[in-house]
């Protein structure tokens, strides 16, 4: 028998390997949300998978008793409209100002030592401040997000664009471009699809931002709902909900990723 | 006049003297390939030919003029690797330099002129051997076919120099001989001035016509730094016996041995 280092799975054995997890955790979930039950059957805290589909039901296939609105749809769009447009703001600050830092020595020596210090605030820090300057509307959650990401986006893109080899650079110069044509047929069309993985990367903590933020100060919003209903102890409720921003955390990044494979296969052909 | 004239030339790197007293004239449509140990200051020369290194003093001249201090169209380069553009096609790789030249702004051109400047980049590639690969992306290509590539979009802008940084160095032995055929069909059919730098001694001694040894005349063991590098040998190719190519490669491995000690 070979030694355990050098086993690998099959492709079914892996399959498998992955489930099992996945399944454990279920099956321990059952036993002790049916024990709990079994104890009292008002328990909160580890919710049967009935009541699990009666809120679902409840929260996404039926119109709110109060608004006539379905919950999950509504929040759902406030929120991914809120991370949508900070993540596209911050994403276009990011390569403004990553390419530029990245490819102009000079604008790297005034706008670096700024950036490095901006990007050692811990963005929740100053979240109250952003309430009081921006007030409890939409605009203060948005902000959250992009002071949130911005400098961890504009600190990647520009070593991005700094490890472009420097023979590209010569040699697009001795082709006749200026400076300018540099960066809008060298350095720009290089970025980009780093910029799609430095999206990616950032979107676990533009989600962290959004939920704070919804938490704290919103009317509707997946994190709004979350935090409204644990006053409740409302597990079925929050619950599917994390599961539900997870799905859908997983389906950003799947679909950014085939995106970039698709639109730049020269980029991920040379890796 | 000649096309590029050297006058006691100097490099140094505060008290490195990597180049000294470098003097030399070389003519239009001249081959020169310059070999020597790592160290002793080919690649340095080349920056220099670039123009991302200064001359520390001396002049280095360019059509009577000082070379500028900026790599520009007059100076084409192939390097070793990273030449071409990953993000462009082969045929969009050669057709980049006349974009650039006909719009300032976007670097881009559309319609006839655009279908212009794709046929010439298509005769340009079939020179080269590629106009099968037209639409293919670098990494698509093998390390021969880059460099054919990387030939291709430096020569489609008439460069008045061309310099070549070990384009061969990474290459199997085979393809190298491909390539030096290519090179030298090249050189010929487009009268072109070349600057081949190359570790290989047997290159040096095939192409073109006329080779430069960089080396060490004096070299002080425990300060190789001391005294810089000059052209020790400057020899017509094809007038060179056995002997010569025997006594070049013995000083010129006893220099590497001593600066890779």
């Amino acid at each position: 028998m070979k030694k355990l280092i050098n086993r690998q799975a099959g492709p079914v054995g892996r399959w498998a390997l992955g489930l099992l997890p996945f399944v454990i955790l279920a099956v321990l979930y059952l036993v002790a949300s049916d024990a709990r039950l079994d104890a009292n059957p008002n328990d909160k805290l580890l919710p049967s998978l009935s009541s699990f589909s009666e809120a679902i039901e409840r929260m996404a296939f039926e119109p709110s008793k109060r608004s006539g609105e379905y919950t999950l749809l509504v929040d759902t769009l406030a929120s991914l409209q809120r991370l949508a447009i900070g993540v596209v703001i911050s994403a276009m600050i990011g390569l403004v100002v990553g390419i530029a830092t990245g490819s102009l020595p000079l604008f790297r020596a005034g706008i670096s030592p700024l950036v490095t210090g901006m990007s050692l605030v811990p963005p929740l820090a100053i979240l109250p401040i952003l309430f009081i300057i921006f007030g409890l509307g939409e605009l203060a959650k948005v902000m959250l997000i992009i002071i949130g990401i911005t400098p961890f986006l504009i600190r990647d893109l520009q070593q991005r664009a700094e490890e472009i080899p420097t023979e590209q650079i010569i040699k697009m110069q001795t082709l006749g471009a200026n400076t300018w044509q540099i960066i809008t047929r060298l350095v720009w069309p290089q970025i980009m699809p780093r910029l799609l993985s430095s999206v990616r990367l950032s979107l676990g903590s533009a989600w962290l931002f959004l939920i704070a933020a919804e938490a704290i100060a919103a009317t509707e919003g997946l994190g709004y709902r979350i935090f409204l209903v644990r006053r409740y102890l409302a597990m079925d409720v929050i619950l599917p909900y994390v599961a539900w921003i997870t799905f859908l955390a997983f389906a950003l990044d799947f679909a950014l990723k085939r995106y970039s494979q698709w639109r730049y296969p020269w980029f991920h052909g040379a890796q | 006049m000649a096309a590029i004239e050297i006058k006691n030339l100097w490099k140094e790197y505060g008290q490195d003297v990597v180049l000294e007293r470098l003097n030399a004239s070389v003519e239009e449509g001249e081959f020169v390939t310059v070999v020597g140990a790592s160290g002793c200051g080919k690649t340095t020369f080349l920056k220099m030919m670039l123009g991302t290194e200064s001359p520390t003093r001396g002049e280095l001249l360019l059509d009577g003029k000082p070379i500028p201090d900026e790599p520009d169209e007059t100076r084409g380069i192939v390097f070793q690797r990273y030449s071409v553009l990953p993000h462009l096609t082969a045929v969009d790789n050669v057709m980049l330099a006349g974009e650039l030249a006909s719009s300032r702004w976007l670097g881009r051109v559309f319609g006839g002129k655009r279908r212009a400047l794709r046929e010439q980049a298509e005769e340009m590639l079939a020179s080269v051997g590629l106009d099968h690969a037209l639409s293919k992306y670098p990494h698509e290509l093998s390390g021969g076919m880059q460099q054919r590539l990387a030939l291709a979009q430096a020569l489609i802008k008439k460069p008045r120099i061309l310099l070549l940084d070990e384009p061969f160095g990474a290459l199997d032995p085979g393809i190298r001989r491909d390539m030096h055929e290519l090179v030298l069909d090249l050189w010929r059919k487009q009268d072109l001035t070349v600057f081949m730098i190359t570790h290989d001694l047997a290159e040096g001694f095939f192409l073109g016509t006329r080779m430069w040894v960089f080396d060490k005349e004096r070299l002080d063991p425990q300060t190789p730094g001391s005294y810089g590098a000059r052209i020790t040998y400057d020899l017509p190719v094809g007038n060179s016996d056995k002997g010569t190519l025997q006594s070049i490669t013995q000083s010129v491995d006893s220099t590497a041995r001593v600066l890779g000690a």
